[in-house]
C-alpha cells in the first residue's frame, strides 16, 4: 500500500537526522539571535556581527554546496557553472535591493547610482517591477531554474555528459560572466550592485536585519536538506543513483534519463538560485566575478571536502573550506591557494568519499572489531565456517 | 657665424644653372609677411635644387636681407616655410624621404601645390612614391576649374587606398558639390571601386589576425587533444603550462641580457627547446604524481588538476611576483610586411603563425610516422586492446602527458611575443582551447587544427562587428548549438565504441 506523500516525505530524514535537525534549528533560531542581541558585546557569550555574518554566508554555500551534491553526488553530473545560477539568484534579489536604496544614492536620483552615471534617462524594461519585493521573489525563484531548464534541456537531449558537459557548463558562466561584465547589460557592468540600503523598510545593517538574514539562511538550510533527503530516498533518487551508475541499462529498462536530470539539474539550479538571494543582503555586493568559474569549481570542493552523496558532507565542507579560507585570507593570504590546491589534489586522491566517508569507515571498523570480539568469546558450532 | 649673404647668393645664384629666381630672394626680404609668404611659396614651386638651403636658412635665422640684416620671421611665416620644406623633400635624392613627404602632404593638399607635384610626377622614378604622387596630385586638382582635370583626377582616385578618399570622393559625385555630370558618375564609379577595395584591405586583415589567433589556440589545444585523447583527461592546469614555457622564455631571455648581451637577439631560438623541456618535465611530475592515480576517474582527474593550476599559479606568484615580467620581442621580429596598401602584417604575428605551422608539422609526423605515434593512437582508439598487443599503456600515458605538455609549452613561447607575462596568463586561454578540442573531436589533430582556424577567423570577424565581449559570448553559444548535431565533434572517430 502507497503511504501518503507526508508520511513518506518526513519518513524520509531519519529519526537522528530530525533530532540534529531540532538542535540545529534551536541554535540557528534562538541561541544565536539571542546571543547576539540580547548579550551586551562586552561579555564572552557575545556572538560578533561578524561570525554572525559570516556564518550566515556560509550557509548559503551549504545549500548551493546540497544543491552541488544532488546532481554531482546522485546523478553523477558534475557541473562547473553553478556559480552562474547562484549569482543570478542574487541579481534578481539585487534589483530590488538597489530600487530600495531610492533617492539616498550617491546622486540623490530615483535610478541605481550605476545607471545615472552611465546616463541612462529611464529603467530598462526588464527593471519593471523591480521594486516589489514580491516580484523579487518571483524573480529569485523562476530566472535561474528557467536558465537552468532551458540549458539542460539541450544539453541532455544531446546526451552531452561527462567532462564535456563539465566544460560546456563552464563555457555557460564563462560566457554569463563577461556578458554582466558589459555596462549595457544593465546590471552595474564590472562593480555590479552594491551600497544597500534597507529591505522592506528595514534597514539592512541593523542587528535585527543581520539576524534575520541569519535565521532564514539557517532555515532554507535545513529546509534544503530535508526536500534533498526526501527527493533522493524517493523513487525518482533511486532511478537517478541508477543513471549515475548505469545510464545505458536504465535506457534500456525504458526510462528516459533526459526528464531525471533534467529535473535534478533545474531544481538544483532552483536551490542555488534562493541561496544567492539570501547571501547577497548579507554581504552587500553581488557582481559579475560570483560567475567566474572559479568560482563554481570552488563550489565542487566543498562537495568533494564534504563527501559526494551524503547530503551533510557538502553543508561540513562548505564551513571546512569556507572557514579556513576566512582564516587564511587573514594570516597568510599567499598561502591560501596553495591550501586550496593541495584540498583539490589531496581530497580526489585520498578522500574519495570526503570527511563524511572517513567518519563511516572509522564507524565500521569499530563495529567489525566489536562484531569480532564476541565472536571469538563464544565459537559457535557450524557459524565459524 | 656661418650667415648666407643674400647679396653674395644672388651673385652666385646668377651663374648657377636652375637656381632660385633672384626677384623672390628679394621678396623675402620684404616687411609684408604676406609678400614673404607668396615668396616662400613660389620658391617651393619652383623646387630648384638651393630652394631648400635657402628656405632652411631662413627658419633659422640664418638669412640676412641686402642691407646685412637678420630677416625676422613671425610664427605664420614659419608655418609656411615648415609646409614648404615638407614640400621641397619630393625632391629629396633618397626614395624613402620622398615617400614620407607624400604621405605627410597628403593629409593636408591644397590645389595651390598641383604644379609642384606635377613636376615631382614627372622626375620620380620610384614605382611606389610615383603612385602616391599621382594620388595626391588627384588630389589637389579635384577643383580644377578644368572639367576634363577634375575627371582624370577623380578616375585617378578609383585606386586609392587611403580611407580618405572614399569620402572624398563620394562627396564629389553629389550634385551640389560637382556640376559635371560626366565628373559625378566619374566620381562615383572610384567611389565604389574604394570601397569594395577596402573591404577587401579589411577582411585580409581579419583573416589574417584571425590566423594569429587560430594559430595560438591550436598551440594550446593540440596538447590539450593529444592529453584528453589518449587518457580522457581533461588538464585544467595546461594553461599553467603554457605560462610556464612563457616564463621559461623570460628565464632564457634574463640569462641572454646577463651573460650574452651582443646575441639577445637570438634568444627565442634557444628558448624553444628550453619552454618545451621545462613545460614537459612539470608535465611529467604532475603525471606520475597525481593524474596517474585517477585513471577511470575523469571527473576527479579534472578538479584535481584545477587544484595543480592553482599550486602553480600561486607558485609563479612567489617566484616571479604578481606583476606581469617585460618580454622584449627580438629585432628581426619588430615591424611588419606590407603586403598591400594599407595591411601591414606584423612580424612577429608572422612568426607565431610559421611556428605554429611547425610545431604541428612535427607533431603530425611524430604521430603519424613513428612508433611512438602508432602506440599513442592505438592507446587512443583502445586502451585495453592496445595493452593486449604489447603497447606499454602506462609509459605511453606519461610520454604523452609529457607530449602534451611539452607543446603547451612550446605555446607559451609564442604567447610570450604578442602577450603579456603573468601567473594568470594561463587562465584566459584554457576555456578557448577546450572549445577547440570539443569542437575538433577528440584525439583527432585534423580537427583540432579546422577547430582552431575557424574559432580564430570566427572570432575576428564577428568582433569587427560587434565588439570582443559579443563575439566571444556568441561563439560559446554556437559551440554549445554545435554539440547539438555533433556531440562527438567534427572529426569523430570512426569505429564502434560501446559508451562505459
Amino acid at each position: 500500500m502507497r503511504r501518503p506523500f507526508i508520511v513518506r516525505f518526513f519518513s524520509a530524514t531519519p529519526k537522528a537526522g530530525w533530532q540534529a535537525l531540532a538542535i540545529f534549528t534551536t541554535f540557528a533560531l534562538l541561541v544565536v539571535p539571542l546571543l547576539h542581541l540580547a548579550v551586551p558585546e562586552t561579555s564572552v557569550f557575545h556572538v560578533s556581527s561578524y561570525a554572525i555574518t559570516l556564518i550566515g554566508k556560509i550557509m548559503c554555500f551549504a545549500i548551493v554546496g546540497v544543491a552541488m551534491d544532488l546532481i554531482w553526488g546522485y546523478a553523477g553530473i558534475l557541473s562547473l557553472g553553478h556559480g552562474l545560477f547562484f549569482a543570478l539568484g542574487g541579481y534578481a534579489f539585487g534589483m530590488y535591493l538597489m530600487r530600495q536604496i531610492g533617492r539616498d544614492g550617491s546622486y540623490q536620483s530615483d535610478l541605481p547610482d550605476f545607471m545615472v552615471f552611465l546616463d541612462w534617462k529611464q529603467l530598462p524594461w526588464y527593471w519593471t517591477g523591480s521594486d516589489s519585493i514580491w516580484w523579487a521573489a518571483v524573480l529569485v525563484l523562476t530566472v535561474p531554474a528557467l536558465v537552468a531548464l532551458v540549458f539542460g534541456f539541450f544539453a541532455f537531449r544531446s546526451r552531452i555528459k561527462g567532462v564535456y558537459f563539465s566544460i560546456i557548463t563552464q563555457a555557460m558562466t564563462f560566457a554569463a560572466m563577461l556578458y554582466f561584465f558589459r555596462n549595457e547589460t544593465g546590471f552595474g557592468g564590472n562593480n555590479g550592485f552594491t551600497d544597500f540600503k534597507r529591505i522592506a523598510g528595514y534597514s539592512i545593517t541593523s542587528p535585527e536585519m543581520r539576524v534575520t538574514l541569519f535565521a532564514l539562511s539557517a532555515a532554507m538550510l535545513m529546509a534544503t536538506l530535508v526536500l534533498c533527503r526526501y527527493v533522493v530516498s524517493s523513487k525518482f533518487g533511486r532511478v537517478l543513483m541508477a543513471i549515475r551508475d548505469a545510464e545505458s541499462r536504465v535506457m534500456f529498462l525504458g526510462y528516459n534519463p533526459l526528464h531525471y536530470k533534467l529535473a535534478a539539474w533545474t531544481l538544483s539550479a532552483f536551490l542555488c538560485g534562493i541561496a544567492g538571494a539570501l547571501y547577497v543582503p548579507q554581504v552587500g555586493i553581488i557582481n559579475p566575478g560570483e560567475m567566474s568559474p572559479a568560482n563554481s569549481i570552488e563550489i565542487a570542493i566543498w562537495v568533494a571536502v564534504g563527501g559526494r552523496a551524503t547530503l551533510v558532507g557538502p553543508v561540513i565542507g562548505a564551513f571546512i573550506v569556507n572557514l579556513s579560507k576566512s582564516f587564511f585570507t587573514q594570516a597568510f593570504p599567499e598561502y591560501w591557494l596553495f591550501f586550496l590546491g593541495a584540498l583539490f589534489v589531496g581530497v580526489t586522491l585520498w578522500l574519495p568519499q570526503g570527511v563524511v566517508g572517513l567518519w563511516s569507515q572509522w564507524r565500521e571498523k569499530r563495529a567489525n572489531a566489536l562484531a569480532i570480539a564476541p565472536a571469538d568469546a563464544a565459537v559457535e558450532p557450524g557459524a565459524a565456517k | 657665424m656661418r650667415h648666407i649673404f643674400v647679396t653674395i647668393l644672388v651673385a652666385l645664384s646668377s651663374f648657377a644653372h636652375a637656381a632660385v629666381d633672384t626677384r623672390l630672394l628679394t621678396q623675402l626680404a620684404a616687411e609684408d609677411s604676406d609678400e614673404k609668404i607668396i615668396a616662400i611659396q613660389k620658391i617651393a614651386q619652383s623646387a630648384e635644387p638651393d630652394a631648400k638651403s635657402i628656405l632652411q636658412s631662413l627658419a633659422d635665422g640664418n638669412l640676412n636681407d641686402p642691407d646685412g640684416q637678420p630677416i625676422t620671421i613671425n610664427n605664420r611665416v614659419r608655418r609656411e616655410i615648415d609646409g614648404a620644406l615638407a614640400v621641397l623633400k619630393l625632391f629629396d635624392p633618397s626614395a624613402v624621404v620622398r615617400l614620407n613627404s607624400v604621405k605627410e602632404i597628403s593629409t593636408n593638399v591644397d590645389a595651390s601645390m598641383a604644379p609642384m607635384l606635377r613636376k615631382a610626377i614627372a622626375q620620380e622614378s620610384d614605382v611606389k612614391v610615383k603612385a602616391l604622387l599621382v594620388e595626391v596630385y588627384a588630389l589637389a586638382t579635384l577643383k580644377d576649374p578644368d572639367k576634363d582635370i577634375r575627371l582624370a583626377a577623380v578616375t585617378a582616385l578609383a585606386t586609392s587606398a587611403d580611407p580618405n578618399n572614399k569620402s572624398v570622393l563620394f562627396e564629389m559625385s553629389k550634385p551640389e558639390n560637382e556640376a559635371e555630370t560626366a565628373v559625378r558618375m566619374a566620381a562615383f564609379r572610384s567611389y565604389l571601386q574604394v570601397k569594395q577595395r577596402q573591404t577587401v584591405v579589411e577582411n585580409v586583415g581579419r583573416v589574417f589576425s584571425g590566423l594569429s589567433l587560430a594559430s595560438i589556440l591550436l598551440l594550446a589545444a593540440m596538447g590539450l587533444a593529444i592529453t584528453y585523447g589518449v587518457m580522457g583527461v581533461i588538464n585544467m592546469a595546461h594553461g599553467e603550462l603554457l605560462m610556464i614555457g612563457a616564463y621559461a622564455t623570460f628565464g632564457v631571455q634574463s640569462i641572454f641580457r646577463t651573460f650574452f648581451p651582443a646575441q639577445l637577439d637570438w634568444y627565442v631560438p634557444v628558448a624553444i627547446p628550453v619552454a618545451f623541456l621545462a613545460a614537459a618535465a612539470v608535465g611529467v611530475v604532475l603525471e606520475r604524481t597525481v593524474i596517474r592515480w585517477l585513471y577511470g576517474r575523469p571527473l576527479e582527474t579534472l578538479l584535481a588538476t584545477w587544484g595543480l593550476s592553482l599550486i602553480l599559479i600561486q607558485a609563479a606568484r612567489l617566484i616571479f611576483g604578481a606583476q606581469n615580467v617585460e618580454l622584449a620581442n627580438p629585432s628581426w621580429m619588430t615591424g611588419g610586411v606590407e603586403v598591400m596598401p594599407g595591411i601591414v602584417l606584423p612580424l612577429n604575428r608572422i612568426f607565431i603563425i610559421g611556428f605554429s605551422l611547425f610545431v604541428l608539422t612535427l607533431v603530425w609526423v611524430l604521430m603519424n610516422k613513428t612508433r611512438l605515434g602508432m602506440f599513442v593512437r592505438a592507446v587512443t582508439q583502445n586502451r585495453g586492446m592496445a595493452g593486449c598487443v604489447g603497447v606499454p599503456t602506462a609509459r605511453i600515458d606519461t610520454v604523452a602527458f609529457a607530449l602534451g605538455a611539452g607543446i603547451a609549452g612550446l605555446g607559451g613561447v609564442a604567447l610570450s611575443q604578442i602577450a603579456n607575462v603573468g601567473p594568470d596568463m594561463g587562465q584566459g586561454y584554457i576555456v578557448d582551447s577546450f572549445m577547440v578540442v570539443v569542437l575538433g573531436g577528440v584525439g583527432q589533430l585534423a580537427g583540432a587544427v579546422w577547430a582552431a582556424l575557424g574559432l580564430g577567423v570566427a572570432t575576428k570577424f564577428i568582433e569587427a562587428g560587434a565588439g570582443a565581449v559579443v563575439a566571444k559570448i556568441l561563439v560559446l553559444v554556437f559551440i554549445i548549438i554545435f554539440i547539438q548535431k555533433r556531440p562527438q565533434g567534427l572529426f569523430a572517430l570512426k569505429g564502434r565504441f560501446v559508451e562505459s
